[in-house]
């Protein structure tokens, strides 16, 4: 038999001035199974709380109503007091009758009447509540991280000097991304290998680190502290053990005319190549679609030349499985393909600037390749066509950012900055040269950063020019860049015409090629651009909604490496809080299979935005299939009930919002 | 039993998700927004945990309308349970219209944890509406028959 108390809260008058609460007591006391029916000037003060403990002890109570708050307020002060009386905290429910009732009500009989109804409904709930217990999950604890650019970098020497075990996974042949090919960084002009490669080692070096280089992650499957990663290492055709890094083999290499990926086409590499002298590890690769080797059976230098005997040209793609507790996505950024165009995304080419056609159009990648001192002039800025110095260059900020006609409507953030340092770099090396940059506003928010814009402007004599750029056409070996100065009046309305030897665009910035795939496999969000989505954009910016999913850097959204490092400590954090404990425990409201009834028609799995729901196959002592029916795994199932109400043969409820419960509400309002 | 639309005090049972609308109407208690009492919300953890069943049972006891609020499509805590429920009613409304019950006495709607004037709008609204409609008297007749 039921033995319901039920309190009835006044909340100073809160609650008493628009409901007769002794009333609603005197109600209450009245309803089948309710032993005990008080009211209370305040119920979640120690004597309020210390009147329920008491209750539930002396009268033996199987289940209590507090009448007061949202639920969302004190759920978890009544069911705390419950639980330290001896009463399970899954047997307390709340009836709402201050936010939902005695607020916005005036007329006190109204609200003293609905209020007698909202009580009737929870006694009638708690009546077929059950005693629930926190699930308890182990946690592996080992991290995964996806992405070896600067932010993916920082997290797995975070999690790892933190005392946990980190697998980082590369696609590249080495680790150090885009950073790595920076010339130098802004505002402090400190050169980005200089402060990037230390890193790079000390990740190789770490012994709680296992780094994959040239790797993918294949499949993810489980759910937090319990992930099961496979992971597909990719022919690298050189037995990384054997290798030493000698670098023979890529000064024999034949093939010397494949453009540079590091260096973005502007130099040249051969087909076993590491990506740059500073890789991490230093051991190259095949590029099999270039390699003569791989492409007409002839040739085999590399293999001929190696004192180790490392080259193997049979060598597959292998695969390792690793069981991980949390996972931290770190695939960081591309830009924006203005010479293709992106029409894939619904985005043309910038067919005014010569879809990529003019030689001496470059971006701000190659750039920084250019001002580079590892780069392929040595860092002297040459035109791509003639290796001259350009005695003119334009830059064009916004390239695809910020132009909902025919880009993509975002900011990239990173452009004003980086234009502004390219400009500085391009003066201190071609000290007579004019660089003019074309801009529709300066955003240099962050620390020293505008004034870092002004030094280029003021110091350095950058021409800064209001507006944009219509077209770019050739006059000789010029490029003549027509514009439009806004700040210019006059006859002209303002167009200006420059005769430029180099254009640089600063093209839009944006998630890596693969995103959408990627988080498929992981079942974590994007948003129309393909940028991950964090599970709150204020308050939780690193976690996913996928529990033990976190993301770190330009994968989530465009930043500069200042902000990419501090979110990749944030996730590391994350991870590290996860890893303090042996075991999770979790609200045990999850959905459960009555598997004797279930038909096996798998509608659950098509709802379930989690993948909580398995197939578990049923077998008679003989060992034959009788049959295939859903299973739930509760630390998967985040309790949403879908499935519950999909379910054709009602063979699945929701603990905390059973069937029962929920008919029993609607029939207390009888 | 004749009772005049004039006088006539609705029963409208609301289905609320806990995360949108259930916080919504949190927000405008809060927010002391006035409206009328004749609504009784049942909170539920998503509109995708919310079945038909739960609408003819509501009708069964004395509803004369119901509602299902939750959060606006793309907003939805548990990624896409606002979008089952959708489809689910768009499908159950036509049957109830074929059974001859009227569809306006079955609302839908998305109001945000942040729309506590949006609630009590609704519910004033709705309340009107219901309250032209009359009581609901059709089901009764179906129970007794």
């Amino acid at each position: 038999m039921a033995r319901i108390g039920v309190f009835i809260c006044w909340c100073g008058e809160n609650i008493g001035r628009t409901v007769d609460c002794p009333k609603v007591a005197a109600e209450a006391g009245g309803f089948p199974g309710v032993v005990h029916a008080v009211d209370y000037k305040y119920m979640c003060s120690d004597p309020g709380q210390g009147m329920i403990k008491d209750a539930i002890k002396e009268k033996k109570l199987t289940g209590v109503v507090v009448a007061a708050c949202s639920p969302r307020m004190h759920e978890p002060t009544f069911r705390r007091a419950c639980a330290e009386a001896g009463l399970n905290p899954f047997l307390c429910e709340m009836a709402n009758i201050r936010e939902h009732c005695s607020w916005v009500h005036e007329e006190k009989g109204d609200a003293t009447a609905k209020a007698v109804q909202l009580v009737r409904v929870m006694v009638e709930k708690v009546k077929r509540n059950e005693a629930l217990f926190p699930i308890k999950v182990p946690v592996t604890k080992r991290a995964l991280v996806i992405g070896g650019g600067i932010a993916g970098i920082q997290a797995a020497l975070d999690i790892a000097n933190g005392g946990q075990k980190v697998v980082l996974v590369e696609k590249e042949p080495s680790i150090g991304g885009h950073m790595a090919q920076l010339s130098e960084t802004f505002p402090t002009l400190d050169c980005s290998q200089c402060i990037l490669t230390p890193r790079m080692v000390e990740v190789a070096a770490h012994p709680n680190i296992t780094l994959h280089t040239y790797a993918e992650v294949e499949s993810v499957s489980g759910f937090i502290g319990n992930f099961d990663v496979k992971i597909r290492l990719k022919a690298r055709s050189v037995d990384i053990k054997k290798c030493t890094g000698c670098g023979l083999c890529a000064q024999k290499c034949p093939q010397k005319k494949i453009p540079s990926e590091f260096d973005e086409g502007l130099g040249m590499r051969t087909a076993i190549y590491t990506p740059f002298a500073q890789a991490v590890p230093n051991k190259p690769v095949i590029d099999r679609a270039h390699c003569t080797k791989f492409l007409t059976g002839k040739c085999g230098v590399c293999q001929k030349v190696c004192p180790v005997g490392a080259v193997d040209y049979a060598q597959e793609d292998t695969f390792v499985e690793e069981k991980i507790g949390a996972i931290v996505v770190a695939t960081g950024y591309r830009l924006y393909d203005f010479r293709n165009g992106e029409k894939d995304y619904g985005i043309e080419g910038y067919g005014e600037y010569g879809y990529g056609q003019y030689k001496d159009v470059i971006d701000g990648l190659q750039f920084e390749r250019l001002a580079s001192a590892s780069g392929p002039t040595g860092g002297a800025i040459l035109r791509p066509s003639d290796g001259k110095a350009p005695e003119t260059v334009v830059f064009i900020k916004c390239v695809g950012s910020r132009d909902c006609a025919k880009g993509l409507s975002y900011c990239s953030k990173i452009c004003c900055m980086y234009i502004a340092k390219h400009a500085m770099l391009y003066k201190h090396k071609v000290h007579h040269g004019t660089a003019y940059v074309f801009y529709m506003d300066i955003r240099a928010g962050g620390k020293n950063y505008d004034e870092f814009v002004r030094r280029a402007i003021e110091e350095d004599g950058a021409v800064y020019i209001r507006g944009r750029v219509s077209r770019i056409y050739t006059r000789g070996d010029k490029l003549i860049v027509a514009g439009a100065d806004t700040l210019l009046g006059g006859a002209a309305g303002g167009r200006v015409e420059i005769e430029a030897d180099m254009v640089v665009l600063a093209t839009a910035m944006r998630p890596q090629y693969g995103i959408e795939a990627l988080a498929q496999k992981l079942s974590i969000g994007y948003d129309e651009y393909g940028f991950l989505t964090e599970a709150h954009p204020k308050l939780r910016p690193v976690e996913t909604n996928t529990a033990g999913i976190f993301l770190a850097g330009a994968c989530q959204g465009v930043k500069d490496i200042p902000e990419a490092v501090g979110q990749a400590s944030g996730a590391a954090a994350k991870v590290l809080g996860l890893f303090s404990s042996d075991q999770l425990e979790r609200e045990p409201i999850v959905a459960r299979v009555n598997q004797s009834q279930c038909v096996g028609c798998f509608y659950c799995e098509q709802v379930c935005p989690y993948h909580a729901i398995e197939r578990e196959e049923k077998r008679d002592k003989a060992g034959n299939l009788i049959a295939r029916v859903a299973k739930v795994n509760a630390g998967l199932c985040q309790g949403c009930g879908a499935c519950v109400a999909t379910c054709r043969s009602n063979s699945i409820d929701l603990d905390g919002f059973s069937e029962e419960q929920v008919f029993s509400e609607i029939g207390g309002l009888r | 039993m004749e009772t005049t639309t004039a006088e006539f005090e609705p029963k409208i049972i609301a289905f609320l998700c806990n995360w949108c609308t259930y916080a919504g109407a949190d927000l405008a208690g809060t927010s002391r927004l006035k409206y009328p009492a004749n609504i009784r919300a049942i909170r539920l953890t998503c509109t995708g945990r919310i079945e038909p069943m739960f609408l003819l049972k509501a009708f069964q006891e004395g509803a004369d309308a119901v509602l299902v609020s939750g959060c606006h499509p793309g907003d939805c805590h548990y990624t896409s349970g606002n979008y089952h429920a959708r489809r689910r009613w768009t499908v159950f409304r036509k049957l109830l219209e074929f059974s001859g019950i009227d569809p306006r006495r079955v609302l839908f709607s998305w109001v945000s944890a942040a729309e506590g004037r949006k609630w009590s709008e609704l519910v004033a609204e709705i309340t009107a509406q219901v309250r032209a409609l009359g009581p609901f008297t059709s089901f009764e007749r179906i129970v007794k028959a």
